[in-house]
C-alpha cells in the first residue's frame, strides 16, 4: 500500500479531521497507529482528545495554547514522512461468547436467510479474527471486521429499545459488543458475560482501534459459570 | 449538608466543563451546555469558573438551605425566589438556614446554573462530575442520575467573593440569537442554493432538542453526500442527514458518526443555542477558524478584566 496523504480539514473552532484514507480496509491500521502514536507526542499536554475512526482522525487541540495556524502546523509536521507501526502494537483478545436463540434471536432467522445451519453461522463468525476500528455509540461499544462477505447484514429496519450489556451482534460487514443496555439495530447472535467498559479496567475499555478479536463459542453452563446473565431481554420489549 | 433538594426533574444535573482525554473511548464530552452562563456564576462568588454547578433546566426545581451561606444564579431567568421573594435572574445573593429556593419555570432561556463556594461536591469519574444518563456517569452518586428529591448538596469553601455581574456581560436571551458557524470540510457538497438557504434564513428551534443535539427546522439543505464513513464529532458540528433538516451536536453528543456537516457551531454559539426553547428563531452566520478562534480568547480574556 502506498504511503497515505493525509488531508487536514477544518471541524470546529479547535479540532481538525485528519483524513488519511478514502476506504474502509484492515490495512489502513498500521499507518492510523502510527498516526496517532506521532500525534499524541508532537502535541504532548496541548492535545485534548484524539479520536481514531476507520479512515480519519479527529484532533482536538487546547485553544488556550494553540492557535489554529499552529496546530495546523505541528499536524503537518507529525504526519511527515509517517511509516507504518509494524509491531502489532495493539492486543489480541478472545471472547467467549454463548450463542444461542434465547439470548440472540437473530441467530435463525440469519441463518436462514444466509441458507446456513446455525452451527454453520457460528463457526463462520467465530473463526475470524477481526480488527477493532473505532469506538463509538457508547463508551466501549467497538466497531470491528471485517465479517465475510457471506454473512453481512443490514441492520434491523426497526431498532430494539432494549439490548443486553454483551450482546453480540452484525451490522454490514461489522460485528461488535454492546457494553451496556442501550437501543440498537444489530443482528443479535448471543451473549458474552465479559465486561467491556468499567472504569476499573485499566484504560476503562477492555477494547482498543487496533485490537484484534476472535469470538470462542462457549455453551450455556459455561456462560454462567462466567457469570453471564441470560434473561432474554431482547423478546421483553 | 448544605442544601436538600424538595423537588426536582430530569433535568436538573450537577454539572462542569465535562470528561475530556476520553473521547477515543466512545466517552462522550458532557458537561455545562451553557458554559459562559456556568462561567458567570462561579465567577459571581470568585470560584474557579469550571467548579462543579446545578445546570437546571426549565424549573419546576426547589430546595431548602441548611446552614447560612452565599449561593449565586446565571443563565435563564426561570424566575427564581428565596422564601417567595423574587431573585435576579444574574447574582450572588445571601441564604440563611431553614430559607427555600425555588425555580418555577422559563420566562427568558432555558437553564439557569446555581454555584455554591468552591462549587458542588462530586466523585469525579474520568476527571469530572458532569452527568450524563445514557452513559450512566457522573452526578452526585456517579451513576449519572439526575439529582432527585432528598438528595443532599454539600459545597466545597467558603465564598472568597460576592460579585456584582457587570451589567454589559449580560446575554439577553430573548432576541433571536445569530449563531456563528465555522464553515467546515463538506461544505462544497451542498448545492449553492442550500448555502444560500442556511445563511439567509430564519431557523426554528425543533422540539427535537436535549444535550445530544437540537434540530433545526427551515429549508430543505441538499447534499451531495448522503452518509460517510464514519468520523469524529466536535462539538457543535452542524450535521445534515438526508430529510435536510440540520442538526446542532451538543456536549451529549455521539463521538462519531457518519452524516454531511455544513461546518461546527463557535462554543459561544453552542451555549447560546443551549438557552434557546423550542420555537425560538435563530440565524446562522458563517465564520472561519482563525477568526472565530480570536472572538472566542477575547470573550474568555473579559472574566478576568471586570
Amino acid at each position: 500500500m502506498s504511503t497515505p496523504q493525509p488531508r487536514i480539514e477544518v471541524a470546529s473552532i479547535d479540532a481538525f479531521i485528519l483524513r488519511l484514507f478514502d476506504r474502509i480496509d484492515e490495512a489502513n491500521m498500521p499507518w492510523m497507529l502510527a498516526a496517532g502514536t506521532r500525534l499524541r507526542e508532537t502535541f504532548g499536554d496541548a492535545l485534548v482528545d484524539l479520536v481514531p475512526s476507520y479512515t480519519t482522525l479527529l484532533l482536538h487541540y487546547d485553544l488556550q495554547r494553540l492557535d489554529p495556524r499552529q496546530a495546523r502546523e505541528l499536524i503537518a509536521g507529525a504526519l511527515a514522512d509517517l511509516s507504518p507501526e509494524t509491531c502489532a502494537s495493539g492486543r489480541s483478545h478472545i471472547i467467549p461468547t454463548w450463542y444461542d436463540p434465547s439470548v440472540g434471536p437473530d441467530l435463525e432467522p440469519l441463518a436462514q436467510r444466509k441458507h446456513l445451519s446455525v452451527p454453520e453461522l457460528v463457526r463462520r463468525h467465530s473463526e475470524r479474527e477481526y480488527q477493532v476500528f473505532a469506538l463509538g455509540f457508547t463508551p466501549g461499544f467497538a466497531f470491528m471486521g471485517l465479517v465475510e462477505e457471506a454473512l453481512a447484514a443490514p441492520r434491523l429496519t426497526t431498532p430494539r429499545k432494549r439490548i443486553a450489556p454483551g450482546s453480540v451482534g452484525i451490522a454490514e460487514r461489522q460485528t461488535a459488543v454492546y457494553p451496556v443496555e442501550s437501543p440498537g439495530g444489530w443482528n443479535l447472535l448471543g451473549r458474552t458475560p465479559v465486561g467491556l467498559f468499567d472504569l476499573d479496567l485499566p484504560g476503562y475499555s477492555l477494547l482498543q482501534a487496533g485490537d484484534r478479536v476472535r469470538f470462542e463459542p462457549i455453551d450455556r453452563a459455561e456462560f454462567i459459570r462466567l457469570g453471564g446473565d441470560d434473561t432474554p431481554l431482547e423478546s421483553l420489549q | 449538608m448544605s442544601l436538600v433538594i424538595d423537588n426536582s426533574t430530569p433535568f436538573i444535573l450537577l454539572q462542569d466543563k465535562g470528561r475530556f482525554g476520553c473521547r477515543h473511548l466512545g466517552v462522550t464530552q458532557g458537561g455545562a451546555l451553557d458554559w459562559v452562563s456556568m462561567g458567570w456564576a462561579n465567577w459571581l462568588l470568585g470560584n474557579a469558573l469550571d467548579a462543579t454547578v446545578v445546570e437546571v433546566g426549565l424549573g419546576a426545581f426547589s430546595l431548602t438551605c441548611q446552614r447560612d451561606g452565599v449561593l449565586a444564579i446565571a443563565g435563564a431567568d426561570l424566575g427564581a425566589t428565596l422564601d417567595g421573594q423574587p431573585l435576579p435572574a444574574w447574582g450572588a445573593f445571601r441564604v440563611r438556614s431553614g430559607q427555600r429556593l425555588e425555580f418555577a419555570h422559563p420566562r427568558r432561556g432555558v437553564r439557569a446554573y446555581l454555584a455554591a463556594p468552591g462549587g458542588f461536591r462530586g466523585e469525579p469519574q474520568l476527571g469530572s462530575v458532569a452527568t450524563v444518563a445514557r452513559e450512566e456517569l457522573g452526578g452526585l452518586h456517579a451513576n449519572g442520575k439526575a439529582l432527585a428529591k432528598g438528595d443532599q448538596l454539600h459545597w466545597q469553601g467558603d465564598a472568597l467573593q460576592m460579585r456584582d455581574m457587570p451589567r454589559a456581560q449580560t446575554p439577553d436571551f430573548s432576541a433571536d440569537a445569530r449563531l456563528e458557524l465555522i464553515l467546515g470540510a463538506q461544505i462544497g457538497d451542498f448545492s449553492g442554493q442550500s448555502l444560500f438557504d442556511a445563511f439567509n434564513s430564519q431557523w426554528t428551534v425543533d422540539t427535537r432538542a436535549d444535550r445530544m443535539g437540537v434540530r433545526l427546522l427551515g429549508p430543505k439543505l441538499e447534499c451531495r453526500t448522503q452518509s460517510m464513513i464514519s468520523e469524529g464529532i466536535a462539538l457543535g458540528a452542524v450535521q445534515v442527514p438526508p430529510d435536510g433538516q440540520p442538526i446542532a451536536l451538543l456536549n451529549d453528543r455521539q463521538t462519531i458518526g457518519g452524516y454531511p456537516r455544513l461546518g461546527a457551531l463557535t462554543p459561544l454559539a453552542a451555549a447560546r443555542l443551549a438557552q434557546c426553547l423550542p420555537g425560538a428563531t435563530l440565524h446562522l452566520v458563517p465564520t472561519v477558524q482563525e477568526a472565530a478562534h480570536q472572538e472566542h480568547r477575547k470573550a474568555v480574556a473579559g472574566w478576568w478584566n471586570v
